[in-house]
């Protein structure tokens, strides 16, 4: 299945080869270029290469690898960092040096890393593909192996291999091999999926406390420039109370990754007191590296975190941001000169995104385990607009919806979670579980805080009439009230290590002090007394 | 593989800086052709699309005068930059000819246009604080090595006179510095007026120039060849780049005019729908590699059209860079300079550069502070214009002349320049005064 290039245009070129099938791998050039076949028509395929074409000329050859675009799946991937089509980035760097030069190809797993495999199985017992077989230590997972297909095992045996060479073989003589391929486009199997029940602490007290994301859910954060989505996805992937977190760099800036990177290696996971790269996975398409791979990292990324779930995981994937791939897409669209929807994003934008979503949930694994595979989505609209294609596209999956605010940003408010606008569905199941297992008080603080929230907003507006000393005394004591909660509460400095990760625990008591104040001050104020005096001796006690 | 030239006389038709060429044979893409017009005069062009032995080819200049039995041919190779620390100090127009009536130099060696994505593994953090002179970046909006900050500028601001005070106020903690300058679709005052900075600047400089009357489709790879030079001297050479570009509305405008005569799918306000991946080829070649010295810190400048921010070019430029320096019109007209309105600026990698070891101490809190006041201050000139100055407390009436002395003090500078510890120290003193320093 050779054959040759006959036209190019950009990213997209056109190859004469036969017997191609939709999907199917490419490799074109003298360079061996990565492309991925979209259209077949009579005599010709039309395929989306993920690396710079310029300098491909007419008539070089190209040629079929009978397979689609696949991730490699095995020991190895944790603390990993991987372009848009898993290419190590680390080894990428040692041996081609700083620069990214097309058509480089390296193995996404280390072969000669040497790792402790034990055995479940024996030799003799018959296999059923996807049966667990044994299992490696990594790091913070016990890393399931599973069959490769059916059969009997002739030999398999336990202790120190590398990906290099089988663990065992079948009777057959086919080898049985600790890591796998999948297609990145298919979604994995499992027995079924669960509703969502657990939360999942993001450690952000305007989220746990206001909009709750559960475990297994899919959440989207969209803010103009400079509203810090960047930093709110980069705090959860920190804090979060989750087995394995996925980040996706989707067409965003290098020196943000060079700085999770570096952050990541140095700070310590709250929860498992290990460092945080050890239970992270990092995918970094950064916006001037192809556009075709970029379409692609978001599918390497959730096989990635699909395959972990796999083992009875709690998996995060966080991808910033979901905008830049839908870009992505159109660029591909339009250049595959596609009939354009809404301002240019190919009609089909909405359902592609509905069924990345969808790869999220809580399931019930083959093995008979639980596992989860949860999504944070950071969405950049054109000019701070929600009302665009990709947004609205998100709107339709996602369940919880964490709107960023540039007012607030630019009053330096962060995280700058707007109150009224944001929404989680799954607000009522998880406001239950913390009652159960963070206090009785959870729903009742959190319930009084959004009132205390809401009575401001309507009060300001009168207040930015008469002024402050116009009002009475008792709408004054409900703006002090919510002034404290935006400022001790709502807030949280990502670069202060005290503040940046707060346990429900901790949140809840601070809500509670606040509210108590708010209580205490109104009785005194019904005994007669007036604000300003009050506050005058609050402030007295506490300067004591 | 061809290693050889080619001539065709086969120009099938011409559209604006388009040739369409039939029966041509291997062809490159992104090959460089040279076309001779009918007066004798040649011009480059480069092959962007290839379908059969058809080729369609966009001329860098001006294609008035040609006709389609015009010679063009086809190199073989693709547009390269020669490399030679010699192009410090040297001028040179959008298609890299130079401009000072000197010779070309010989190149060292030839690099891509585009050059190559970094590693985002090889990437060092950036954290080298670069004192500009001017206290709303310095203290305020602190800029780093390998940062790339716009300057949101609105029509008839001094976004000029700001860069231009940069330049000329700039230190670094190295020594080895150049600037490299590239001028897009400059007015022949601008061009002269930046000319007159430079060449007093103590450092050595490299220009790209293009003016208003020049060719559009050089405003595309002027850019592109000063970042190539840029991140030669900065990786290869261990300088430290300050690449300063102007008007990026320009660069945009005419990257539309371009995607519009290929018949490509106008996106929001007729930019193409690339426009993003466009300027993040440009934006993103700024930084620092982990190992090595150098550096390029990129201060695009960008007129918002019709003063606003969320037209498509301040708004993508917004998501690409680290932050942005927003001109206020209303500073302006009240004489302050530079006219930077501290609240909707930003530069994202401030954290990294600041505090102790890299600026002072306390530097993070009294910009917090600065900050924090001035926000309210300006929240309170709103109401203001409706209850009036004499419906307002006296506390409110403190925050309000702290807002107009923050702008007319802090802000305010004109021509001086003022040390990271000169700009602390005036921010401290006016806490300070209006008894806001806890």
């Amino acid at each position: 299945m050779t054959g040759r290039i006959i036209a190019i245009a950009g990213p997209t070129i056109s190859v004469d080869v036969r017997g191609l099938c939709l999907n199917e791998i490419v490799l074109v050039g003298s360079a061996g270029l990565t492309g991925e076949v979209v259209r077949l028509e009579r005599e010709r395929a039309v395929v989306q290469v993920y690396e710079e074409t310029r300098g491909l000329a007419v008539g070089e050859p190209a040629r079929g690898t009978a397979s689609p675009l696949t991730a490699r799946l095995g020991p190895g991937l944790l603390a990993g960092m991987f372009d848009g089509l898993q290419r190590p980035l680390e080894r990428l760097l040692e041996r081609d040096g700083p620069f990214i030069a097309g058509g480089s190809r390296c193995e996404t797993l280390d072969e000669r890393r040497a790792w402790e495999f034990v055995p479940l199985k024996r030799p003799g017992q018959r296999l059923l593909a996807g049966e667990i077989i044994g299992e490696v230590a990594e790091g913070v997972v016990r890393h399931l192996i599973r069959a490769p297909s059916d059969g009997e095992i002739a030999e398999l045996s336990g202790g120190t291999f590398s990906l290099g060479a089988p663990l065992g073989r079948y009777c057959d003589g086919s080898p049985i091999n600790a890591c796998q391929e999948w297609p990145v486009r298919r979604p994995r199997p499992y027995l079924r999926k669960l509703p969502p029940t657990v939360p999942l602490v993001t450690g952000q007290r305007v989220v746990d406390m206001l909009y709750p994301l559960a475990r297994g859910g899919t959440a989207i954060i969209p803010g103009g420039f400079g509203t810090g989505k960047t930093i709110l996805e980069q705090s959860i992937a920190k804090f979060s109370d989750v087995d394995l977190v996925v980040y996706v760099g989707c067409g965003e800036r290098g020196n943000e990754m060079a700085e999770l990177l570096e952050e990541f290696a140095g700070i310590l996971d709250p929860w498992s007191s290990r460092r945080l790269m050890e239970r992270t996975i990092v995918v970094a398409n950064t916006s001037n590296m192809p556009v075709a791979a970029r379409e692609a990292s978001i599918y390497t990324a959730v096989t990635m975190a699909e395959y972990f779930r796999d083992m009875g995981c709690h998996v995060l994937l966080l991808a910033d941001s979901i905008s830049r791939w839908a870009e992505a897409l159109r660029e591909i669209s339009s250049s595959l000169e596609e009939m354009p929807g809404e301002e240019g994003y190919p009609t089909y934008l909405a359902s592609r995104m509905a069924g990345f979503m969808e790869r999220s949930g809580v399931v019930e694994t083959l093995g008979g385990g639980i596992g989860s595979l949860s999504m944070i989505l950071s969405v950049s609209p054109p000019g701070g607009d929600f009302s665009e294609p990709v947004t609205q596209a998100c709107l339709r999956s996602a369940g919880a919806f964490l709107m960023l605010d540039s007012s607030l940003a630019h009053s330096r408010h962060f995280p700058a979670v707007n109150w009224f606008q944001s929404y989680s569905l799954y607000e009522q199941p998880m406001v239950r579980h913390f009652s159960r297992t963070v206090g009785p008080g959870w729903g009742e603080a959190r319930l009084r805080c959004r009132q205390l929230l809401q009575r401001e907003e309507s009060l300001r507006e009168v207040a930015e009439i008469v002024g402050l000393e116009g009002m009475q005394e008792a709408d004054r004591l409900i703006l002090h009230g919510a002034e404290r909660i935006r400022q001790e509460f709502l807030c949280q400095n990502a670069y202060e290590p005290e503040d940046a990760f707060s346990r429900p625990e901790s949140s809840l008591q601070r809500l509670e002090a606040i509210l108590a104040d708010q209580e205490r001050l109104a009785g005194s104020m019904a005994a007669g007394a007036t604000l300003d005096e009050l506050l005058v001796t609050e402030g007295q006690h506490a300067a004591e | 593989m061809r290693l050889s030239e080619h001539v065709y006389r086969t120009i099938a038709s011409i559209r604006g800086p388009l040739l369409f060429l039939d029966r041509i044979r291997q062809v490159r893409f992104g090959e460089v052709v040279r076309i001779t017009a009918p007066d004798g005069a040649t011009l480059e062009g480069e092959v962007i699309k290839i379908e059969g032995d058809t080729v369609l080819v966009q001329v860098f200049g001006e294609t008035r005068g040609l006709d389609t039995r015009s010679p063009v041919l086809f190199s073989d190779v693709v547009k390269r930059v020669p490399l030679s620390p010699a192009v410090i100090g040297r001028l040179f127009n959008g298609s890299f000819a130079p401009l000072d009536g000197e010779p070309s130099y010989v190149p060292e060696r030839w690099g891509p246009i585009s050059g190559a994505p970094i590693n985002p593994v090889a990437r060092a953090r950036p954290e080298n604080f670069i004192e500009t002179g001017y206290s709303t970046i310095d203290a305020l909006n602190t800029l780093v090595l390998g940062q790339k900050l716009p300057i949101f500028s609105c029509a008839g601001l001094p976004a000029k006179e700001m860069a231009a005070g940069i330049l000329a106020n700039a230190r670094l903690p190295g020594s080895d510095f150049a600037v490299v300058f590239v001028a897009l679709g400059l007015t022949h005052h601008e061009y002269s007026f930046y000319m007159d900075v430079l060449t007093e600047m103590r450092m050595g400089f490299t220009a790209f120039i293009n003016r208003a009357g020049e060719p559009v489709i050089e405003r595309l790879l002027a850019p592109r060849f000063g970042l190539a030079v840029a991140e030669y001297l900065a990786f290869s050479r261990g300088m430290d780049v300050l690449v300063l570009i102007t008007d990026m509305t320009n660069y945009c405008d005419a990257l539309r005019e371009v995607s519009t005569a290929r018949e490509e799918l106008p996106g929001r306000r007729g930019y193409p729908g690339y426009l993003y991946s466009d300027l993040a080829s440009l934006f993103e070649r700024a930084g620092r590699i982990r190992g090595r010295p150098g550096s390029v810190t990129m201060l695009p400048v960008v007129t918002m059209p019709e003063d606003d921010i969320t037209h498509p070019i301040p708004d993508l430029t917004g998501y690409i860079t680290e932050g942005q320096i927003v001109l206020s019109r209303e500073l302006h007209q009240r004489g302050i300079f530079p006219p930077v309105d501290v609240l909707p600026s930003l530069s994202r990698l401030m954290q990294q550069g600041i505090g102790p070891g890299r600026t002072r101490e306390d530097h993070r809190r009294t910009a917090g502070l600065l900050y924090r006041h001035y926000a309210r201050g300006r929240e309170l000139r709103r109401l203001e214009t409706i209850v009036g100055r004499e419906g307002m407390s006296p506390r409110d009436r403190h925050m309000l002349d702290f807002a107009d002395a923050f702008e007319s003090e802090l802000v305010h500078q004109g021509e001086t320049r003022r040390t990271i510890a000169e700009s602390l120290d005036s921010g401290l003193a006016l806490l300070g005064r209006f008894g806001l320093r806890a």
